[in-house]
């Protein structure tokens, strides 16, 4: 999610459009007669039950306390990695007064209770931390009060008598103590204190500590499941074959009755846009729709979202490129036209960034269940619970209410497993249980994966800078074109920039007087999606890049410049001198290393999801590849919950900014991408990964995302240093499409 | 087909070219070996053959009767498979952990090779996928698991 993701859970156009909701609902028939009542899969509520729930205060809806004072705490976020169970067991155990270690976190169900995300619900955006931590704090600190209160009345105490320790209420003046366990259930029926003090900064536990993620040891023993690794009774497994290009529909099989009679084959069906096989296992079902010979129609006249059958990634990135324009303006400041037309020295140059696969490693699945009493149940990798369960019932054609989602542990999403039209796997697992008449679980091939995987959207962007006569920038005009995921998504707004398709060029924070930054739109012919820092990603790396462009240009060093440009704001120049220094004081290069490589380094900043960042990164030429030796990353969130998980996520987002540096791309040719697994699409190998130092600044500044920002500084970071060693401007992505050979020492 | 895996042995009826992933997660319901890729890029379907780390997704289960499988759910039971998983559960390795069966898999049958590895061997041996970058606690905890 961008910055200014609109967060409702609603999508404003596109929820309709298309054939496969029609020929969904052409596919159940009667599903929309079944009527049964509806399941409210959160538990007891009595005396909290209130007619309008303020989502995040029910203490009952997140915490149950169990008999031997552990504690169950449903999470309004999913964990993928980025340590967010670890972190609500943090901020509630702070203040519930329970040691994190005590804690199982599980995905909260969908409901009211939940909305915690600007009224709507998802993960994403780095914000689950910085959405809720007030709202958890609290929450955890009513249910400690109400815990106190139930041992008041048990042991006819006043709670000004009483206090707590880690599991415990305590009475300090006899030594008594109850542990939580014991009084779970009274202080369960007692409602909700509406005001309650919240512990002081200085006694934090747990908030701000290194706190071991809960999840560690059942990750390192395999004990972990994620939605692939759940089972229902009595379910058959499904594969799909989709069609080459979206929109195309299975016309004739040529082999049906062959594929019928393969071993362990329930059932061959037609979907929208693909084919599945219902058999006994998913190997067999898998086989089984590989060797369905389909013939695929071409996609009818007016199918929204068609792939065209003369679809190039090429020709699609020459098209933006040659489209001309300054667009609609999203940021301006001064007189940037002016100054441009007045300046000493113009600098010009237009970047490009490739579509790109989310490429987690865990790959889509969907179980469905229709059970008896009219309700549809579904195990999905998801983001977003409320927006999923809306989609599914209409899929099913039943009320939302009726449908059951769970939220399994996720392997990875990265902005993968956002409600996708067509990137889901579960309405066709619905359609497949009740064609079926069983549980159906279906698994995604790698392949189909990256045959329907939303992709991070191809980016143009060009620049003007102007520079005065002592090679100062005086001016900027960045021009993004193209199409961003939010508009994609949430509806788009013709007169208005989808801030998704510019941040990283907007939202920048040196001192240059006269700015204006616009966007061209042009359609993205692919299904675009939310990609690990999206619009940041791709735009934070055009921007830094010509920033050393203009310094360059202007015969200024490219961090000196940065600091120069930041001498007004003191929270961002500090954090560069923070990187520097982590760094071992600023050398841009070249210089001999140790091992007597010729080497380089590039420093570049972003500002993404309420975050600071800057990021050295050093490198050298090898066999004409680029090497990244070791990248360092200061990052600013404000204030923090875990720093071992900040810098954990910090490692993790250099490797995938660095993967998408050095090698992804996504090739469309023909409508079609050309990869369809790793093997055509590599990914950051091990030996390829750098040493990674990070410093956590607090400004104490409001505070930000951790998931996403340590990626944006990391593509331009390289590539300003490997500039600095071919003394060549790199301004298209990724690294590995250049020939470097001979560059090198 | 007769497997022996963790110890046990067991009766399975598939086609003989089925990949042992796939008889190990849905014929015998042993779903801490992942399926990644499928074909032998990501290193997640791990598991041991005779000590030796092997990625059963391009394994066929005909190929591996009369061998010791080990997975990650027996793993605990090696002595040097224990020490890699504290070494792991000590550097906070995992993050999605979708990988890490695999990595883990791929650490043990190293240091059954080679108990003191040197960062060379490190290199040549962990060569398993992780799109969550987890690289750097990878390579630390093995060190450590080596050391312990
Ligand atoms: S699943 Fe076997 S190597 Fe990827
Ligand atoms: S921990 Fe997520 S893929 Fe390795």
């Amino acid at each position: 999610m961008n910055d200014m993701t609109p967060v409702r859970n609603h999508r404003s156009t596109g929820r309709d459009d298309g054939p496969l909701n029609i020929s969904r609902r052409g596919f159940l028939g009667g599903a929309a007669a079944l009527v049964l009542s509806v399941t409210v899969p959160v538990g007891r509520a009595r005396a909290q039950a209130a007619a309008t729930v303020a989502p995040g205060t029910r203490v009952n809806a997140f915490l149950e306390i169990r008999p031997d004072s552990t504690v169950l705490f449903r999470s309004a976020f999913i964990e993928g990695g980025q340590g967010i169970f670890t972190a609500m067991a943090q901020i509630v155990g702070e203040e519930l007064d329970v040691d994190p270690v005590n804690f199982t976190v599980e995905g909260a169900p969908p409901g009211p209770d939940y909305l915690l995300t600007g009224g709507g619900r998802f993960t994403g955006g780095s914000m689950s931390v910085r959405t809720s931590y007030e709202t958890m704090r609290k929450l955890g600190a009513s249910a400690r009060q109400m815990l106190l209160q139930a041992a008041a009345a048990r042991l006819g105490l006043s709670i000004a008598e009483l206090s707590t320790e880690p599991g415990r209420v305590v009475h300090a003046a006899s030594g008594r103590a109850i542990p939580y366990g014991e009084i779970a259930d009274a202080a369960a029926d007692l409602s909700v204190p509406t005001d309650v003090v919240l512990r002081s900064r200085d006694d934090f536990r747990w908030i701000g500590k290194p706190v071991r993620r809960l999840d560690g040891r059942e990750k390192s023993t395999g004990r972990a499941q994620y939605a692939i690794d759940l089972k229902v009774d009595g379910m058959l497994h499904a594969a799909v074959q989709h069609s080459p290009r979206l929109g195309g529909e299975p016309g004739a099989l040529t082999n049906e009755a062959e594929v019928q009679a393969m071993p362990g084959v329930h059932s061959i069906h037609r979907l929208p846009g693909a084919v599945a096989v219902v058999a006994d296992s998913w190997w067999r079902a898998r086989r089984a729709v590989e060797a369905l010979q389909v013939t695929w129609t071409e996609p009818a006249a007016a199918t929204p979202r068609a792939m065209p059958a003369g679809f190039s990634s090429e020709t699609h990135k020459a098209m933006l490129k040659s489209t001309p324009g300054d667009g609609v303006a999203f940021e301006q400041e001064g007189d940037a036209a002016g100054t441009l037309a007045g300046a000493a020295r113009i600098v010009e140059a237009t970047y490009d960034a490739p579509y790109l696969v989310h490429g987690q490693l865990e790959p889509p699945s969907a179980i469905a269940r229709w059970n008896s009493d009219g309700t549809l149940e579904l195990w999905i990798p998801n983001q977003a619970p409320e927006m999923f369960q809306a989609e599914a019932a209409k899929v099913a054609g039943i009320e939302p209410g009726k449908v059951i989602i769970h939220s399994p542990m996720l392997g990875g999403f990265f902005g993968r497993h956002f409600l996708y039209q067509t990137a889901n796997p579960f309405p066709q697992a619905i359609l497949l249980a009740k064609a079926a008449g069983r549980p159906v679980k279906l698994i995604w091939s790698r392949e189909e994966e990256f045959l329907r995987d939303t992709l991070r959207p191809m980016g143009v962007a060009r620049f003007r800078a102007g520079l005065d006569g002592d090679g100062l920038p005086v001016a900027l005009d960045g021009v993004a074109v193209g199409e961003g995921p939010t508009g994609r998504w949430f509806g788009r707004q013709p007169d208005k920039v989808d801030s998704s398709a510019v941040e990283g060029i907007a939202g920048k924070v040196y001192a240059i007087p006269n700015r204006r930054v616009g966007q061209v739109h042009v359609d993205d012919p692919a299904i675009i999606g939310f990609w690990r820092s999206v619009g940041h990603s791709i735009n934070d790396f055009f921007y830094e890049t010509f920033f050393d462009e203009m310094a360059d240009a202007g015969q200024q060093d490219p961090y000196e410049l940065r600091l120069r440009l930041l001498a007004d704001s003191p929270r961002h120049s500090n954090l560069l001198q923070a990187v520097a220094d982590l760094s071992g004081g600023w050398k841009r290069g070249p210089f001999a290393a140790e091992d007597g490589s010729r080497r380089a380094r590039g420093v570049a900043m972003a500002s993404p999801f309420g975050s600071e960042v800057a990021t050295i990164a050093e490198v050298s030429l090898r066999d004409g590849e680029v090497v990244v030796h070791q990248v360092w990353v200061a990052i600013d969130p404000g204030s923090i919950v875990n720093p071992a998980i900040i810098e954990a996520q910090v490692n993790s987002a250099v490797a995938l900014g660095l993967s998408s540096a050095l090698l992804e791309e996504v090739v469309y040719v023909d409508g079609m991408p050309q990869a369809r697994n790793f093997d055509g699409y590599p990914i950051l190998p091990p030996d390829r990964m750098p040493r990674v130092h990070v410093r956590i600044v607090e400004s104490g500044a409001p505070m930000g995302g951790i998931g996403e920002p340590g990626l944006p500084g990391v593509p331009p970071a390289v590539v300003n240093a490997a500039s600095v060693l071919t003394g060549q401007r790199i301004r298209s992505l990724p690294l590995s499409k250049l020939d470097l050979k001979g560059m090198e020492g | 087909m007769e497997l022996t895996i963790n110890g046990s042995t067991f009766q399975v009826d598939v086609e003989p070219d089925t990949p042992l992933l796939w008889v190990v997660r849905d014929t015998l319901g042993m779903t801490g070996t992942k399926y990644g890729c499928g074909v032998a890029q990501c290193g997640a379907c791990t598991v041991l053959i005779d000590g030796q780390a092997t990625r059963s997704c391009v394994t066929t289960v005909d190929s591996v009767v009369g061998t010791a499988i080990t997975t990650i759910e027996a793993i605990e039971q090696d002595p040097e498979g224990s020490k890699v998983v504290e070494a792991w559960v000590a550097n906070q390795v995992p993050q999605c952990g979708y990988c890490q069966s695999g990595q883990v898999m791929a650490a043990t049958a190293l240091l059954k090779q080679t108990p003191q590895p040197t960062e060379e061997d490190i290199a040549g041996a962990m060569v398993n996928l992780c799109r969550c970058g987890t690289y750097n606690a990878i390579s630390a905890a093995v060190r450590q698991a080596a050391q312990a």
